[in-house]
């Protein structure tokens, strides 16, 4: 066993774990945060995206321990207040889903592309940057246009972005 | 995947010294690769060394004609480096086009270049822009380091810690990439040095990443994409499965040499 100490969701957490123990395994097993979805379990469809320091990476390709010392935000971390993330609110508005499976993923990437590249995206720069999530319901249409819009609701709404 | 001890070293002495001792370790970088494959079951190390915390094995840096990426630096961060970007755009254009946002936030560029998957892109990189592989005992050319599918010149237990690239005049990169893994079916990336144009590729090969010597010939001779003209890679040598035959693959690195050309010229 290794011990592992991080930040998740703005808690201090920690914990003696098996090595192998993936991230998205030690999130949800471990710390009941099933929000983070497990879906190809080859780091393709992006249905278990968290943030890591900030950064969206996947969480079923890497480990819990390599995430020691780290913060990390899951979809259950970004509303506040009970009120909606702007990009969770523009999922809804838009109808940015249909089984919702991708969805935590598919926010949490949203969430991510608007940090680096601002409030305004137009469509192509916003499928570009979903590459590493796939959606087998929606055909992305809405997803696009919630994307597009939740990147304007959290300019208006600066003090709801995620806690990182 | 298979149980395994993990050890998190501080310094790369460190690193260097729990390799030594643990029996059947490998270093973990980036985890992309190495994760995928023990979860398949198909690596399956006792010891698991994360170099992660190692301070050493980080930066960027500019020196005259060589530009140094610490081997611990991740694709998003070279994509995105002012550093690299003004210096050297096509490797910055290359590292945005590896995998998808959330690889690029956890690969890096010394995995990529220890592990040499045949299609991976810093490779061909590598070899274009006549770098030079820095590890923990020595200084190993790019020309040396290749050495087949999965095949480098690193020994048991040597770590890769910078890469140091040679700022070209003209170069750029161009990617057909599989439409569903996203990796290079096809890359070719050519640059434009004092002395000679270097062009390599990625993705085509059956023996891996490989410089086209005619190619270079012609364009050294002459860096248009109209030299190429009359100049193409064998099939013989080429890749051949069930994405691509070696005629196709024969022909695209073609196509990818002329666009690469045109937007380094294009560049000016």
């Amino acid at each position: 066993m290794t011990t592992v100490s991080l930040t998740v969701n703005g808690q201090s957490v920690t914990a003696d774990v098996d090595p192998r123990t993936l991230l998205v395994q030690f999130l949800r097993e471990n710390l009941r945060l099933t929000g983070t979805h497990v879906g190809c379990d080859t780091s393709q469809c992006g249905a278990c995206v968290v943030h890591l320091n900030g950064q969206a990476v996947k969480a079923c390709t890497t480990l819990a321990v390599q995430a020691n010392a780290s913060v990390v935000t899951t979809i259950e971390g970004i509303s506040q207040g009970g009120e909606l993330h702007p990009m969770q609110a523009a999922f809804r508005e838009h109808h940015g889903l249909q089984c919702g499976y991708c969805t935590p993923g598919m926010i949490m990437s949203a969430i991510d592309i608007v940090n680096r590249k601002g409030n305004t995206l137009d469509e192509r720069t916003i499928r570009a940057e979903l590459e590493g999530n796939l959606c087998r319901c929606t055909g992305y249409h809405n997803i696009v246009k919630a994307v597009a819009a939740g990147a304007q609701g959290m300019a208006q709404a600066p003090v709801q972005q995620a806690a990182e | 995947m298979y149980a395994f001890e993990y050890h998190r070293p501080a310094s790369l002495k460190e690193a260097a010294s729990l390799a030594g001792q643990a029996e059947d370790a490998k270093f973990l970088a980036g985890g992309h690769t190495l994760l995928p494959t023990m979860k398949l079951r198909l690596a399956g190390p006792a010891n698991l060394i994360d170099l992660g915390q190692i301070a050493e094995l980080r930066g960027i840096e500019r020196s005259g004609d060589t530009i140094t990426i610490g081997a611990m630096m991740k694709h998003a961060e070279v994509a995105s480096s002012a550093e690299v970007k003004q210096a050297i755009p096509a490797l910055a254009e290359m590292a945005e086009l590896i995998g998808d946002p959330h690889v690029r936030n956890r690969g890096t560029i010394g995995g990529s270049i220890a592990n040499n998957d045949p299609s991976a892109d810093y490779p061909a990189a590598c070899l274009a822009l006549n770098a030079t592989i820095i590890t923990n005992q020595r200084k190993i050319a790019a020309d040396d380091f290749f050495q087949g599918i999965f095949t480098t010149a690193l020994e048991e237990g040597e770590i890769i810690t910078q890469v140091s690239f040679k700022v070209p005049s003209q170069a750029a990169y161009a990617k057909f990439r599989n439409p569903a893994s996203r990796y290079a079916l096809v890359g070719v990336f050519v640059a434009k040095h004092a002395d000679r144009v270097r062009v390599a590729v990625t993705g085509a090969g059956s023996n891996g990443v490989f410089r086209a010597a005619e190619m270079e010939q012609a364009l050294s001779g002459s860096f248009t994409s109209e030299a190429l003209n009359g100049v193409s890679v064998s099939e013989d040598e080429m890749n051949s499965d069930i994405h691509a035959d070696s005629a196709y693959r024969s022909h695209l690195v073609g196509v990818m040499a002329r666009r690469a050309v045109q937007e380094a010229a294009a560049r000016g």
